[in-house]
Parts: structure tokens; C-alpha cells; sequence
């Protein structure tokens, strides 16, 4: 069992395919190629800074934050019936909510156009109804209903899983101890599910915030975030150095937010912990 | 009561709302008009059309094999990894530890494009194309993580003296981890297989930037389908798949609460 060395094929593989990649694209962001050849420059990172490329940055994670937002608003209720004890079989039920997930992806979201067309479903039935139509594809809100359509199982299953770890004796105590429903929710259920809530935003923020997909499908052709800038630097116009110094900016962006979800996690733990 | 009502009927809107583009999706691969959200009659045909379609059935091939040997080789170098990290000290498992969390925490995107870069970066040298070899390294390397994530607390709850019991016993250290070890992280190199090989079939980000022209799998097909409008025999063959994984949930579902019932009577 001593053996260190049955690592060694996985650190090998992860130099190559992990480490010198990384180091690529930090070199590919802090160089342009011109006719002198090759040179070091920040030309990437200061021509990032222009507003249309800023703008861009501001639009995807004000989106994603709203999504991440609206995902939160929707799913704690779910995951808080889930884990109530009116539901004996939750587990079960808690299936129902990833087996979509095994349908792929870009034709859940494709399925959306014929939700959403001016003559779609959605708009037939309205019209039956004598209800006026709703056109929204081809927008933020499409683009935003995308997102939490995809995503909103990363919320709840998380908090789910948080909540029904808590010990049903605390709610019972604070009840006993005179707590309405809405107070022991603020002092008991909701402090304690902070993890959960904390590892589901940043589930539902970091593929959020870097899509293309979702964006392109549903947001039309010329829609842009961070994601489709990406993108159409690599694969349509070829200019590896840009892209590569969004994807750095980007890399760095998650990294700090993971950081600061785990510390935001800690301190509430020890917190709770305290009282 | 009424608690109970409003509760029942949230969660069924917020299923409606998952659930929804699923059952249209189904619902038109049985429509006879190409056109989407245009119901026009039921029909087979696309089921029938889908086995004659080369370019679905590749890109199907592709994905499937994509999948199964990618989650395999991942399956052993990310079990071998597990051990080796396991018995690392503290330092070195830190370190470790943080580049293997790496790409699970990586944007998908910034994944892509750093493998694609190099790809072609050596690729260039060693006259290595764009395709299916890149794709199944590109896949192998972002599933490789989530098998260690999984086999790891698997070896943590391990007792570590039973394999030294066993090379007292005069087991052969190749015999003792066939026969204790494996055993005993069984569940989690399974658990980590699943996981890899839905990883796989799913992926779309990472096979975009990775594949060449010529190869694809089911998702680039999709894609690239998208911007002229998706046929109904793509919608077939989703439905297949989905209903073929829903069948086999059940089964294994039902095969686990009738052992479960035969323990207990047994018990009794």
C-alpha cells in the first residue's frame, strides 16, 4: 500500500494535459504575433478593456447573476418540500428532478423554440385562451429562462441534501420554545442550509456565466456574452491571443468567486456553530 | 391540508416546467411535418429514417465509443491516482489534490480551448490532426477527476491494516490488492465509472473545440443541426436513449427493493 508511484501515470497525464495547457494560454494572453515575430505584451489585456469588450463582461455576469438569483428564489421552496416530512418518499421524488438531465442538453434548450415561437405552442395555447402573446425569443429573458431552465436542478439538489442532514430535534426545540414558523425558518433552518445554498450558486454561476450555447440558441445569432466572445475568437476568427487573455480573465474571475463562497461558507459555519 | 396543496402543486409546476420541452421533444419525433411546432399527424417514419441516417448513426457510434473507452482508461489511471494520492504526505497530497480539483473547477470553455491550443501547438510537431484521438484525451483528462473524487473516501474508510493482515498471511502484494483493496473501493470505481461515462456522452463544450472536421459526436451533430433546424429523426433517437436509461432505472430500481424485501423476510 506504500506505493506512491501508482500516481505517477495520473501526474504525468495531468502535466500534459492540465499544466502545460494552462501555462499556453498564459503565454498565448501575453503575446501578439506580428511580421516581427512573436513578441511579450499586455496589447491583450488593455484592448479587453475597451468598453464594447467591458460591456460585454458586465452583460454576462449581471445575467448570470440574475439567473443564479431567480434559480435560488425557485428552488429552496422545492428542496424545503422535498425535505419536509410531508413527503415519506422524497428520495424518489428527488430523482424526478435529475432524470432530465439525462436528455442532452442542447436539444432540452432547442425544445424551448418551439415553446417560445411567435406561433408556438406557448402562444397557441395563449390565443385560445384569448390571452395576448407573449414574444420573448431572442431576448435577455429567453437567455435568462435558458439558464434557469438548465440549471436550477444544481440548485436544489444541493440545498436538498443539506436539509434533510439537518437534525429535526433543533426545529422541534425552537417550536417548543415558542418560535412561530417564519422565526424558526430565519434562526434555525436557514443558517444551518447556508452550505448548501453556497455550493448550489456557485453550481448555478460558473457554468452560467461562461455559456455560449444557451446564448447562441436561444438569445439568436448575434447575441454575445463572455462565453460567444470566446468562442468566435478561437474558432471563427483565429485570434488565439485575445481569446486566450478573456479565457485567463475569466479563469481568474471563478477562482475568485470559489474563493469567496468557501470563505463566506466558513465564517457562517463557525458562526452558527458559535451560538 | 392546504398546506400540503399549495406545497404539491409548486413542486408540480416547477416538474411541468422541466419536464415540459422533454415531452414535446417526444411528442414531435411521432409528428408527420418536418416543421417544428407544426402537429400535422403521427407517424414512425423518423424512427425508421434515424437507422438509415449515416451521419446520426456515426455521430452515435462516435459518442458511444467515445464514452466507453474514455471512462475505462479513466477508470484506471484515476483508480491507481486514488491509491498513490492516498498514501502521499500531507504536502504532497495538497498539491496534488488542488490540480486535480482543477479542471472540475475550470470553466468548461477555458478547459476547451487550452486543450485545443495545445493540441494543435504539438500537434503541429508531432503531425498529430484534430479528431477523434484529440477528443478522447480531451475526454479522458476532464473525466479523470471526477473517478478519484469518488474511489477517494471510498480508500479513507478503508482499514489499512487488513491489506497488511493479508501480505502477513503471505498474500503476494498483487494478489493482496486484487483481493482486499478492489474489493473494498469496488463501490466507488463503479460510482465513478457512471458518473464518467455521463460526463461523456453529455459533453458538448469541451468535444466542440477539441474535434476536427469530419468527426463528431451526438452534440456537435445537434449544434451544427441548430442553426439550420433540427430534424425530427434527432428527436427519435433522443427519445430512444432517454426511455432506454429511464427502463433501466426502473429495473434496477425494482431488482433493489425486491432484494431489500427478501432481506427482510429473511430477517423475520
Amino acid at each position: 500500500m506504500n506505493k506512491k508511484w501508482v500516481a505517477y501515470p495520473y501526474l504525468v497525464w495531468m502535466i500534459i494535459f492540465i499544466v502545460i495547457p494552462s501555462f499556453l494560454i498564459l503565454f498565448y494572453a501575453f503575446t501578439v504575433r506580428d511580421e516581427q515575430g512573436i513578441r511579450f505584451t499586455l496589447d491583450n489585456f488593455y484592448k479587453f478593456c475597451e468598453p464594447i469588450y467591458l460591456s460585454v463582461l458586465l452583460k454576462s455576469l449581471g445575467l448570470a447573476l440574475f439567473s443564479t438569483f431567480v434559480c435560488l428564489i425557485l428552488g429552496y421552496p422545492v428542496a424545503m418540500i422535498l425535505a419536509s416530512k410531508h413527503f415519506s418518499k422524497s428520495a424518489t421524488l428527488s430523482i424526478l428532478f435529475i432524470i432530465p438531465m439525462w436528455m442532452n442538453f442542447l436539444l432540452r434548450t432547442y425544445s424551448w423554440l418551439t415553446l417560445l415561437e411567435k406561433n408556438g405552442i406557448i402562444n397557441s395555447i395563449l390565443s385560445f385562451f384569448h390571452l395576448p402573446k407573449i414574444d420573448i425569443l431572442y431576448t435577455d429573458t429567453a437567455v435568462v429562462l435558458g439558464m434557469v431552465y438548465n440549471f436550477l436542478p444544481f440548485m436544489i439538489l444541493p440545498i436538498y441534501t443539506v436539509l434533510m442532514k439537518i437534525d429535526s430535534k433543533l426545529v422541534e426545540a425552537a417550536q417548543d420554545l415558542g418560535g412561530n414558523s417564519f422565526t424558526v425558518f430565519r434562526r434555525i433552518t436557514l443558517p444551518l442550509s447556508i452550505p448548501g445554498v453556497m455550493s448550489g450558486i456557485t453550481m448555478v454561476f460558473m457554468p452560467a456565466v461562461t455559456t455560449f450555447v444557451i446564448s447562441k440558441l436561444l438569445g439568436g445569432g448575434q447575441y454575445t456574452l463572455i462565453g460567444n466572445f470566446i468562442e468566435r475568437q478561437f474558432i471563427q476568427l483565429s485570434d488565439w491571443n485575445f481569446g486566450s487573455a478573456i479565457s485567463m480573465v475569466m479563469m481568474i474571475l471563478i477562482l475568485i468567486s470559489i474563493g469567496i463562497m468557501s470563505k463566506f461558507d466558513e465564517d457562517k459555519g463557525g458562526g452558527a456553530a458559535l451560538w | 391540508m392546504v398546506k400540503k396543496i399549495i406545497m404539491k402543486s409548486y413542486l408540480g409546476l416547477i416538474l411541468l416546467f422541466l419536464y415540459l420541452p422533454i415531452v414535446v421533444l417526444i411528442v414531435f419525433s411521432f409528428n408527420k411535418s418536418k416543421s417544428r411546432g407544426n402537429w400535422s399527424g403521427f407517424t414512425l417514419k423518423w424512427y425508421k429514417e434515424l437507422f438509415e441516417n449515416s451521419q446520426i448513426m456515426d455521430s452515435l457510434y462516435t459518442t458511444l465509443l467515445l464514452a466507453i473507452l474514455s471512462s475505462i482508461i479513466a477508470v484506471i489511471i484515476g483508480t491507481f491516482a486514488a491509491i498513490g494520492i492516498h498514501n502521499m504526505k500531507k504536502f504532497r497530497k495538497t498539491m496534488v489534490m488542488n490540480l486535480t480539483y482543477l479542471p472540475v473547477l475550470n470553466p468548461d470553455i477555458v478547459t476547451g480551448v487550452s486543450l485545443m491550443i495545445m493540441f494543435v501547438f504539438i500537434g503541429s510537431i508531432i503531425g498529430l490532426k484534430l479528431g477523434f484521438i484529440t477528443m478522447l484525451l480531451a475526454h479522458i483528462t476532464f473525466n479523470i477527476p471526477y473517478v478519484i473524487l469518488s474511489v477517494l473516501p471510498r480508500l479513507r474508510q478503508m482499514n489499512k491494516h487488513m491489506y497488511e493482515a493479508a501480505l502477513d498471511l503471505g498474500a503476494t502484494s498483487v494478489y493482496a490488492f486484487r483481493k482486499v483493496i478492489i474489493p473494498e473501493i469496488m463501490p466507488g470505481i463503479i460510482s465513478g465509472f457512471l458518473m464518467a461515462f455521463t460526463l461523456s456522452i453529455d459533453d458538448f463544450v469541451i468535444s466542440y473545440f477539441t474535434s476536427g472536421s469530419g468527426v463528431s459526436n451526438l452534440s456537435i451533430t445537434i449544434y451544427s443541426m441548430a442553426r439550420t433546424g433540427v430534424k425530427p429523426t434527432i428527436n427519435a433517437l433522443s427519445t430512444i436513449m432517454f426511455v432506454s436509461v429511464l427502463l433501466l432505472l426502473i429495473l434496477i430500481n425494482i431488482r433493489s427493493a425486491r432484494e431489500e424485501k427478501r432481506r427482510k423476510q429473511y430477517d423475520a
